[in-house]
């Protein structure tokens, strides 16, 4: 237990001390909910949805989260390169609690960054549907943040320096954020988009916060939390696998 | 205290460390030479339970690190060859994650890391980051870090590479002195031969992942007729230059990619 919670402890000191990062992490998020957010609003609203800034909001929310947390996960490989997963890895610690404490350190980070996006969209005129609704966000906060964690992980488990961390960027994050259904409804899609954004876990992330901030649902908290728990269960168990083979 | 019969290790074709055996007494400083490629930080890896022996067997202090992992750990510090510090943390917090991951009391480990800090002059420091440290007090911080579980061997795998002679000199001073002190075992390697020489009661010279002469300083270069340690090395070894193919882990590599058809990167 002590050395999940150090491996925990370490993550939050090293987010911490970076505040430049902490700062450039959020700019991205800022220029969606203004720059899409206040431009694509009056058509939005045209087109009968409602306001889009309510839309939006659990949307840039989850790509905060998933970001953070894709980005905790991949940290591995600077510790990796910086030497310091060897330190770690010849201790007398079972590697399954290396992996846990490092994945809840990561997904910690990254719930950090999505609340503090939560109040940013607050400040930028979103309103939380009910306030009853917000235990339900946390919950759905915390999986997406576990399930990209524990992916981030796992990729790098199998990466041996930064080479392919572009590529899993480009193909791997941000389709899952832009095929997810958080910048738009999921409604009348295409059926070739509709059955990609069902593959997709964080669709279920976002139509679950959107459930309960906005009380706009798509699958249902149901079905969300159900996929949600299965897929993150499925990747702390390939990440916590595929970490145990990680030869120094 | 260290044992090994035996030992050998391949990388699919390639024979890292192909039979070795020798012992390392309680207390002795120990000196495992070679020069580039020879089969040092495979056997080291061996040994700290880093890497699987193909076969042979290693005994430290009476555990065998491949059944008895956790246990073995336990027994041994080390020092890496490549730093292994984190560099956002202060010298203090490194040296804390490291008593919390090996189970040490609060107590004795406030006590034990402000001991060996202050030993290894860095108490004044221990609020810093380390990535403020210069070379010599990185390495310092290292050791003193893989001291404070209070181990019964530690593991120094070239820990002068790139230091200043005095900060060398240095280090091998506190090494002696806490070899004397805890009566801790030290197995060691290096490239500096006179370091060799004046810390190591006993060294053995492996070459081509065979040991090719075993012995205090003093008998290597009388059985080569050399007059200092490095002739009796050269002699030994030859002096023909080495480039190191890859580390260990480069070769499990090429091993892996080779099994998978050619693969990623040649």
């Amino acid at each position: 237990m002590s050395a999940i919670y150090i491996l925990w402890v370490r993550q939050l000191k090293r987010y911490l001390r970076a505040r430049s990062r902490i700062v450039a992490s959020l700019g991205q998020p800022l220029l969606f909910l203004l720059g899409l957010g206040f431009g694509f609003g009056p058509i939005f609203q045209r087109a009968g949805q409602g306001n889009y800034i309510q839309f939006l909001a659990p949307g840039v929310i989850a790509m905060t989260i998933l970001f953070t947390s894709v980005f905790a996960g991949i940290e591995l490989i600077w510790d990796r390169q910086f030497g310091f997963l060897k330190e770690t890895l010849v201790a007398p610690v079972p590697r399954i609690l290396i992996m846990i404490g490092r994945t809840l350190g990561g997904a910690t980070v990254a719930m950090i960054q999505g609340l503090i996006v939560v109040a940013i969209c607050m400040a930028a005129g979103f309103r939380v549907h009910t306030v009853g609704g917000l235990p339900l966000a946390f919950v759905f906060m915390a999986l997406t943040a576990l399930l990209f964690t524990a992916l981030g992980t796992a990729l790098a488990s199998l990466l041996e320096d930064f080479q392919g961390f572009q590529l899993i960027m480009n193909f791997l994050v941000m389709p899952i954020f832009f095929l997810s259904g958080a910048l738009f409804p999921l409604t009348n899609v295409p059926t070739a988009l509709n059955a990609i954004a069902r593959l997709d876990p964080l669709s279920y992330g976002v139509d679950g916060l959107r459930t309960a901030l906005s009380g706009v649902a798509h699958f249902g908290a149901a079905t969300d939390l159900a996929v949600l728990c299965a897929a993150t269960a499925a990747a702390l168990a390939v990440g916590s696998y595929l970490f145990s083979r990680i030869q120094l | 205290m260290i044992a090994v019969r035996n030992l050998v290790k391949t990388f699919g074709e390639l024979t890292a460390v192909n039979g070795i055996s020798f012992e390392v007494q309680r207390g002795e400083i120990f000196a495992f030479l070679g020069p580039n490629g020879a089969g040092k930080t495979t056997t080291i890896k061996m040994l700290t339970t880093l890497l699987r022996p193909t076969s042979g067997s290693v005994e430290l202090d009476g555990l065998d690190p491949v059944t008895d992992q956790h246990e073995a750990r336990k027994r041994f510090g080390i020092v890496f060859q490549d730093p292994s510090l984190d560099d956002e943390l202060t010298a203090w917090e490194n040296m804390d994650f490291h008593g919390v991951l090996y189970k040490v009391p609060r107590k004795l480990r406030h006590e034990r890391t402000e001991t060996l800090l202050k030993l290894f002059e860095l108490w004044d420091r221990r609020d810093d980051p380390a990535k403020q440290f210069s070379g010599g007090m990185r390495r310092r911080l290292e050791i003193a870090r893989s001291l404070l579980h209070t181990p019964k061997i530690i593991f120094l795998d070239e820990p002068t590479l790139g230091l200043d002679p005095q900060t060398r000199n240095q280090l091998w001073t506190l090494v002696k002195q806490l070899n004397e002190e805890e009566q801790v075992t030290v197995f060691l390697t290096t490239h500096y031969m006179e370091e060799a020489e004046r810390v190591a009661r006993r060294i053995a010279i492996i070459d081509h992942g065979a040991i090719v002469a075993q012995g205090s300083p003093g008998e290597l270069m009388k059985q080569t007729g050399a007059e200092t340690l490095e002739q009796a090395f050269l002699a030994l070894t030859g002096s023909s230059i080495r480039d190191e193919d890859a580390s260990s882990m480069d070769q499990m590599r090429k091993m892996a990619r080779a099994f998978r058809g050619g693969g990623r990167r040649s």
